[in-house]
């Protein structure tokens, strides 16, 4: 069984297992702290900075990203000093001038009281919460897009802003963007992801359009099965 | 040439048998080959001089000898004339046959190439008595002036390489390293870090392989003191490493040099390249079965990379994005191994505390900062160049003294440390000592040691607005207070330097300031508000003459000032008239020229080309 | 092309954790690095395409476009900067009609800042093809436009 640690959180005893974060422990203990490029699924990453917290241990004081920062014995957390509340409201202010729009942007703005933006809006729609590139390195394993640029500049991109031909059409990107930035729609049997198409395979039994060929190749290719197997849907296949 | 070396004995009987071969009365005309001398044109010199020699078939009799930087860039190219160390400033390309025949030859002095003394007038000779020099302490820069970088006997001769057989003769990693702890050498790239301490950490690590890496990234603009180190003695960092990589334990070196210092990559490969040929560094170093060797990194033109975890990143060949600092890299640092990361300068100090011991190198500096620091002395000062102090001596002393004060007569106003993460220094703190903790104490830092000054003629808003977009441009933009955040200053600070000002941009430049402090991921953006929020604090007046009363006091902010022409200046010489872009000066041969509101875009160059001070800005 | 890039590859033992230094090699090779380059480089060295298009945008010392036949380098440093780097700049900008990290249509041109050559003594301080031109005004920078066949729209002769 992994070791145990006891740390409080805004004052309460919380008990969690080593090598869990602060912001997992929170979690856990139902403590909330607000975060946008979490994901349990992926390794922490620390970029949007509104999960600080008011860290305490061994008479030093300081801020940290809740999501990267791993419990210790005796630990002392505060999620709400005027420290971390002003480094939130930062954050806040500062995506809503990228997304002014965006309900999972607005909601955690009103929850830290802020109304407006003080900063000039310029809808980019991205947060740069980097979810759709890490998922597409870490989970799909594949890296069919990634980061482009420094700084202001950075953007998330297909190689050459042009058709990634890594891409298997998969989505996953898609799904897990908490503001919904990259679009994908199908029709007539072509799923498109932002602006490029992928056909999709017609199920050679019912019809059904069902996956993108891309991805069924894939498949076909990591799993060593013919790419025959995977010409008709899951449902048929059982059947 | 020579063999390998097999034993630290033997290195010490190689140094003396290249100093029993060497006449310490022969001739010998050293010339100033660092990047700064080289943009002089110095190249054409030193090929005059060797011509020259020949010429006069003094080959053997007279040496040259190519040195790194000497520091006083102000007055190069430099050359100075051993033994006696005549030093002649200003040199010209067509003066090296008049060297030759009447100061080498004959031993007359040339006075026109002597430093003059700024308060007496009087010519000075020596290279040790030039005022810049004076009241400099050059323990590590001092040995660029001789050497040549590319010359592994030229080091040795001086004795260089004891310090390693020292170590690996009879002592043990961990008594190196309580040496260093002892000495408290602090890290000399700018945090300041106990280096000791550093060392002791990544040697108790749990992990292997370990690495030693020297960080030549060098990004402050303004501050070129590794480089200079770097080309002009690239043994004592590479003494300095193998030194360090025996007391941690590790056999696999980095040293990760900027892409912009080209000169400095050539020196420390060949001296790599030489080390290794005579078993200094490699397989069984000085046959003591100690096994090391480096690799050369070139950065790719990114200043965050000079922080730890993003030049980890870059080394590993990914984008130079930094991680959070949880997890030290002592423990986890370049491919998830323990990691000792150090900067050029701390490293080359590490001989000569191995040489002196630990008790010298306390004697010198304040009670928590010693030894020395070389800082780039640069901006509106007469003495530009790199001077090496003990801690301690007092801003006065480095910009007065050394620095010969301000050109042209003007006032001094600031003087920034500390890069882009540090601050703006005010007069009123001129008598400070220069030490790691005096300087953040006021709201800078000692940085890596860029020393800029500043005039009356500077604009401190505008020098935040500077800062601020150098960092815009530099920011990895991971995190959101830094990427955007830093921006979005930005923009305020264009507003106050256009007129468009408004009352609450000060509180909110503070707010903003220190949220970005406390909520980005990494030093840059921890730091990048600095040079804001020190001016605010000490120039706030002129601040509030931008926002208020939309007018720059210093003259800079082209929003805010309209060139003009003095009509009892002006003497119609036209010079102002024909560079003009737009044609806004006008005006009659040996008339009193006028310059036309409407069409002037501000753009400088008419001030710059007045011989007559004729144009006035306000 | 992928010969020239296999060779590179090599010289640098087919090592991932050399990716920059590699570009830095192709790029000195090509001018510039282009689209072929570095999708060869990125089938050869087995990294992801997507991971070497974002180095390549990442670090300043790298151009997705063809470079100028002469390449001007600023320093904007903070030693040349309060020595007037900026309005030289800005003339430089308005002579040639490009911005800095942008090239002349005609590609004989590119200008470029780099935040720090160290040569600070010599401020502010105009790189011409890797030559170093320090103590620089207005008036200097048009006489070296002009011998370079470029018509700067003041003369001051």
């Amino acid at each position: 069984m992994a070791e145990m640690v006891t740390l409080t959180i805004d004052g309460r005893e919380v008990t969690a297992s080593f090598g869990t974060t602060i912001l997992e422990a929170a979690q856990d203990a139902n403590i909330y702290i607000p975060n946008l490029c979490n994901n349990e699924e992926l390794a922490p990453y620390g970029s949007c900075r509104l999960c600080m917290v008011e860290i305490s241990h061994q008479g030093h004081n300081r801020l940290v990203a809740s999501c990267i920062y791993e419990v210790v014995d005796g630990l002392q957390v505060k999620t709400n000093t005027e420290r971390v509340m002003n480094v939130r409201k930062l954050v806040i202010e500062l995506l809503l001038s990228r997304n002014s729009t965006h309900p999972t942007i607005r909601r955690i703005a009103d929850e830290l009281g802020v109304k407006a933006t003080r900063f000039p809006i310029e809808e980019k729609g991205c947060i740069l919460c980097g979810q759709c590139v890490r998922t597409c390195r870490e989970v799909v394993g594949l890296s069919a897009i990634g980061f482009s640029g420094r700084g202001i500049t950075r953007r998330i991109a297909a190689p050459f802003l042009d058709f990634p031909p890594d891409c298997i059409a998969c989505g996953s990107c898609v799904y897990v963007c908490p503001v919904n930035f990259i679009p994908m729609r199908e029709q007539n049997g072509v799923r498109t992801i932002i602006r490029f198409d992928f056909p999709m395979q017609q199920c050679k039994k019912c019809g059904k359009f069902f996956a993108p060929k891309k991805q069924l190749e894939y498949f076909s290719k990591i799993t060593g099965l013919p790419l025959e197997h995977f010409e008709t849907c899951v449902d048929c296949r059982k059947s | 040439m020579m063999n390998k070396i097999k034993s630290p004995d033997e290195l010490l009987k190689l140094q003396e048998k290249i100093r029993a071969s060497r006449d310490p009365n022969k001739p010998c005309i050293t010339i100033c080959a660092g990047t700064g001398c080289l943009a002089y044109g110095t190249q054409k010199l030193i090929d005059n001089f060797k011509a020259e020699i020949e010429k006069r078939n003094l080959t053997g009799t007279v040496g040259v000898r190519t040195s790194g930087c000497h520091g006083f860039c102000e007055r190069g190219p430099l050359v100075v004339v051993n033994p006696k160390g005549i030093f002649y400033q200003r040199v010209k390309i067509d003066d090296a046959s008049e060297i030759i025949e009447k100061t080498v030859l004959n031993g007359e002095l040339i006075d026109r190439l002597l430093y003059t003394d700024a308060q007496t007038g009087a010519k000075v000779t020596y290279e040790h008595e030039v005022p810049f020099y004076k009241k400099q302490m050059r323990l590590v820069f001092g040995m660029n002036g001789q050497i040549d970088p590319k010359s592994l006997e030229d080091y040795l001769a001086i004795g260089g390489y004891s310090a390693l057989a020292k170590v690996l003769r009879g002592m043990q990693p961990e008594a190196v390293i309580q040496e260093v702890i002892k000495a408290n050498l602090r890290g000399r790239g700018g945090g300041g870090f106990p280096t000791g301490w550093k060392w002791d950490a990544t040697r108790k690590a749990n992990d292997n392989p370990k690495y030693v890496i020297c960080n030549a990234d060098e990004g402050d603009p303004g501050a070129y003191m590794d480089r200079s180190l770097l080309e002009g003695n690239p043994h004592a960092v590479l003494e300095g490493m193998i030194i360090g990589a025996y007391a941690i334990g590790s056999s696999v070196g980095y040293i990760y040099v900027r892409n912009e210092y080209p000169l400095a990559v050539t020196n420390i490969t060949i001296a790599i390249e030489k080390a290794r040929e005579l078993g200094i560094i490699g397989k069984n170093i000085l046959g003591t079965g100690f096994n090391f060797d480096i690799k050369i990194n070139r950065g790719g033109g990114a200043f965050v990379c000079g922080e730890s975890s993003a030049l980890f990143a870059s080394i590993e060949g990914r984008a130079g994005e930094p991680r959070a600092k949880y997890v030290h890299a002592t423990d986890r640092g370049l491919y998830d191994k323990p990691t000792n990361l150090n900067n050029v300068e701390t490293w080359a100090n590490v001989p000569l505390i191995i040489n002196k011991g630990a008790d010298w190198y306390q004697s010198i500096g304040t009670k928590n900062s010693k030894g020395t620091k070389i800082f780039s002395l640069v901006g509106k000062i007469n003495n530009t160049g790199l001077v090496e102090v003990p801690m301690g001596i007092t801003l006065r002393e480095i910009v007065f003294e050394i620095g010969g004060g301000i050109p042209k007569g003007r006032k001094f106003k600031a003087v920034q440390t500390g890069g882009p993460s540090g601050g703006c220094i005010p007069e009123k703190f001129l008598d400070m000592p220069v030490d790691f903790d005096e300087l953040s104490k006021i709201g800078s830092m000692m940085g890596s040691g860029g020393m800029i000054v500043m005039d009356d003629r500077n604009c401190m808003v505008d020098v935040a607005n500077y800062f601020l977009k150098f960092l815009e441009e530099e920011s990895c933009g991971k995190c959101t207070p830094c990427r955007e955040g830093i921006l979005q200053m930005r923009k305020i600070l264009d507003r106050i330097t256009q007129g468009q000002g408004k009352e609450e941009d000060l509180d909110m430049l503070e707010w903003m300031g220190q949220a970005i402090i406390d909520g980005s991921l990494c030093a840059l953006g921890g730091t990048a508000p600095s040079p804001v929020l020190s001016t605010i604090r000490y120039f706030r007046e002129e601040y509030e003459a931008h926002i208020k009363d939309k007018r720059c006091p210093a003259g800079v902010c082209k929003a805010l000032i309209s060139y003009s022409i003095d009509a009892e200046a002006c003497t119609g010489c036209g010079v102002c008239a024909r560079i003009c872009p737009t044609k806004a000066a006008t005006g009659e041969k040996k008339q009193v020229h006028t310059i036309d509101q409407g069409k002037c875009i501000k753009c400088g160059a008419c001030f710059e080309s007045c011989k007559f001070d004729a144009i006035k800005v306000a | 092309m992928e010969t020239d890039i296999k060779e590179i590859i090599k010289r640098y033992g087919d090592d991932k954790s050399f990716l920059v230094p590699i570009l830095q090699d192709v790029q000195k090779r090509f001018n510039y690095l282009p689209r072929e380059a570095i999708q060869s480089v990125s089938k050869l060295l087995e990294v992801p395409l997507s991971q070497i298009y974002h180095v390549a945008t990442f670090y300043k010392a790298f151009s997705l476009l063809p470079r100028g036949k002469h390449q001007f380098q600023l320093c904007v440093g903070t030693a040349c900067h309060v020595r007037n780097a900026a309005l030289l700049g800005e003339h430089i900008e308005r002579t040639l009609g490009i911005k800095p990290g942008e090239t002349t249509a005609d590609l004989e041109f590119t200008f470029e800042t780099v935040n720090c050559l160290g040569a600070c003594a010599l401020g502010p301080i105009l790189v011409l093809d890797e030559e170093y031109h320090g103590q620089m005004t207005i008036s200097k920078a048009n006489k070296i436009l002009k011998k370079l066949g470029k018509k700067v729209e003041s003369d001051d002769e």
